[in-house]
């Protein structure tokens, strides 16, 4: 929900961002706010991943400067105390899950509140098993993310994130590489958690689930927020001739 | 053309005792060596992928020498050579433990360093991104699974290693083709000593394989 009293939680002032000689992010500004939840489309190569990458510091940038609850990022990994801070606040999930082979699913969760936030392994496992919960697999913990499916997998890597109890929570892709009856349990648990008010920013193909869940879509092309606004907007009426070509190629299939 | 030779079974049974005298110091010089060499190993191949260049080159000037050099000249060098420099003499078995360790710390420095970098990037990714620091990232999430991969060519190096110590002869260490050797100079059965010098050496090199392979099916058990 976006709420018009409250400052933006995510701001970023015309980020660019360079792979060599490759412009991959041009004069990118984009604000959250607290609660919103934005699905981020666009063509393969378009800068759509390397954009949310940017906000937890995954990628560095050039030019501009990201701020993510007054804790600001600048050009060139600057901002180092900074960047910790964010990366505790701010979640992020991947298309290839990124579990911990070597650890059971409930090490997976509890490593990050022992070791970043402190808390005695009773709290975090605690802390765990209620995750686990949430997300529909409590009966897992004891096993090796190997030997969970991909949906499960997805999830727990979503309980781990959800273990540093962020404030934003980004997913690059997140249903990318599940086998298609797997997708539908983790977009279940993304519903659940915007509409428990969490502040999203999704890169996906969904656009079922975007139009559903999302506040606001943005469409991203060759580095440039071509056109955003309300999901149904900006699906069944694109302005820019661009967004109409992608969508036109996304949704004929 | 008639063979006459007889493989005296006697003398190659007498020579066991005299043999066996000698895998102390062949399982002594192989084992110590490589313990040291995995230390090395660890430190230089961690050295070997620092951001600090001049740390690179430090690691890989080392890695370049000792495997690009016999370990026999290594161990003649430090025996016959280093004394020259410290002014008194190197203790054989002393000599041989470090041949071995600085040899093999050049390769295990690679396998570090290759186990290291096989690990997929998204883990160092999702550590980063969990808050974790750089180096936290690095020994809770990295490091274990690197230290899996390394298990088969460590157990390859030590195999290699154990068989290196034989040179060591030449120093008059008493370890086991030294022992042969003795042996030999008194009996002249060659052929029935060497076979078994020979024989010892694969019960330590496939014990060694044994254990290895159970590791393995253990690890392969708990789904990494």
């Amino acid at each position: 929900m976006s709420d018009d009293t409250s400052n933006p939680i995510v701001v970023m002032e015309r980020v660019n961002k360079y792979f060599g000689s490759l412009h991959v992010l041009q004069d990118v500004d984009l604000s959250v706010d607290p609660g919103e939840v934005i699905v981020i489309i666009g063509a393969s190569g378009s800068g759509k991943s390397t954009l949310i990458r940017c906000i937890n510091g995954l990628e560095p940038f050039q030019g501009g400067a990201i701020e993510v609850d007054d804790h600001r990022l600048v050009p060139d990994g600057g901002g180092r105390s900074a960047l910790q801070a964010i990366r505790t606040e701010v979640g992020m999930v991947f298309q290839q899950f990124n579990l911990f082979p070597h650890r059971k699913v409930l090490d997976n969760i509890t490593l990050a509140p022992v070791k970043v936030r402190g808390w005695s392994w009773e709290r975090a496992t605690e802390n765990a098993q209620r995750l686990l919960e949430r997300v529909g697999i409590a009966d897992q913990a004891d096993k090796y993310p190997s030997q969970l499916s991909g949906g499960q997998q997805q999830r727990v890597a979503i309980a781990r994130s959800l273990a540093m109890e962020p404030r934003v929570m980004l997913f690059d892709e997140p249903t990318s590489a599940l086998d298609p009856e797997m997708i539908g349990e983790v977009l279940d648990v993304m519903r659940e958690l915007a509409r428990e008010g969490m502040t999203m920013l999704v890169v996906t193909h969904e656009m079922g689930f975007a139009r559903e869940v999302a506040h606001r879509a943005i469409y991203i092309h060759g580095g440039r927020i071509v056109e955003q606004g309300r999901p149904e907007a900006v699906f069944d009426n694109p302005q820019n001739e661009r967004t109409q070509a992608f969508l036109s190629r996304v949704l004929k299939h | 053309m008639e063979l006459t030779f007889q493989f005296d079974w006697q003398a190659a049974i007498e020579s066991i005792p005299y043999l066996l005298a000698g895998i102390p110091w062949t399982l002594l010089i192989s084992f110590g060596g490589l313990a040291i060499g995995f230390v090395i190993g660890i430190v230089f191949g961690l050295l070997s992928i620092n951001p600090l260049r001049p740390l690179r080159w430090f690691a890989t000037a080392y890695i370049e020498v000792f495997r690009g050099t016999p370990v026999l000249v290594q161990v003649l060098f430090i025996f016959y050579g280093l004394p020259q420099v410290l002014g008194g003499p190197i203790d054989a078995v002393t000599a041989g433990i470090a041949a071995i360790a600085l040899n093999a710390g050049a390769y295990i420095s690679e396998i570090v360093r290759g186990a290291v970098q096989s690990i997929d990037r998204g883990q160092r990714e999702a550590g980063l991104s969990l808050g974790l620091s750089g180096s936290q990232t690095f020994w809770f999430v990295i490091w274990p699974q690197a230290l899996r991969r390394m298990i088969p060519p460590l157990g390859n190096q030590a195999i290699v290693s154990i068989k290196d110590t034989s040179l060591f002869s030449v120093i008059g260490v008493g370890e086991l083709v030294r022992q042969g050797q003795i042996y030999i100079a008194t009996t002249f059965t060659a052929l029935e000593v060497y076979l078994m010098v020979a024989l010892l050496y694969l019960v330590i090199t496939l014990s060694l394989s044994f254990l290895l392979r159970l590791y393995e099916r253990r690890g392969a058990a708990s789904g990494v």
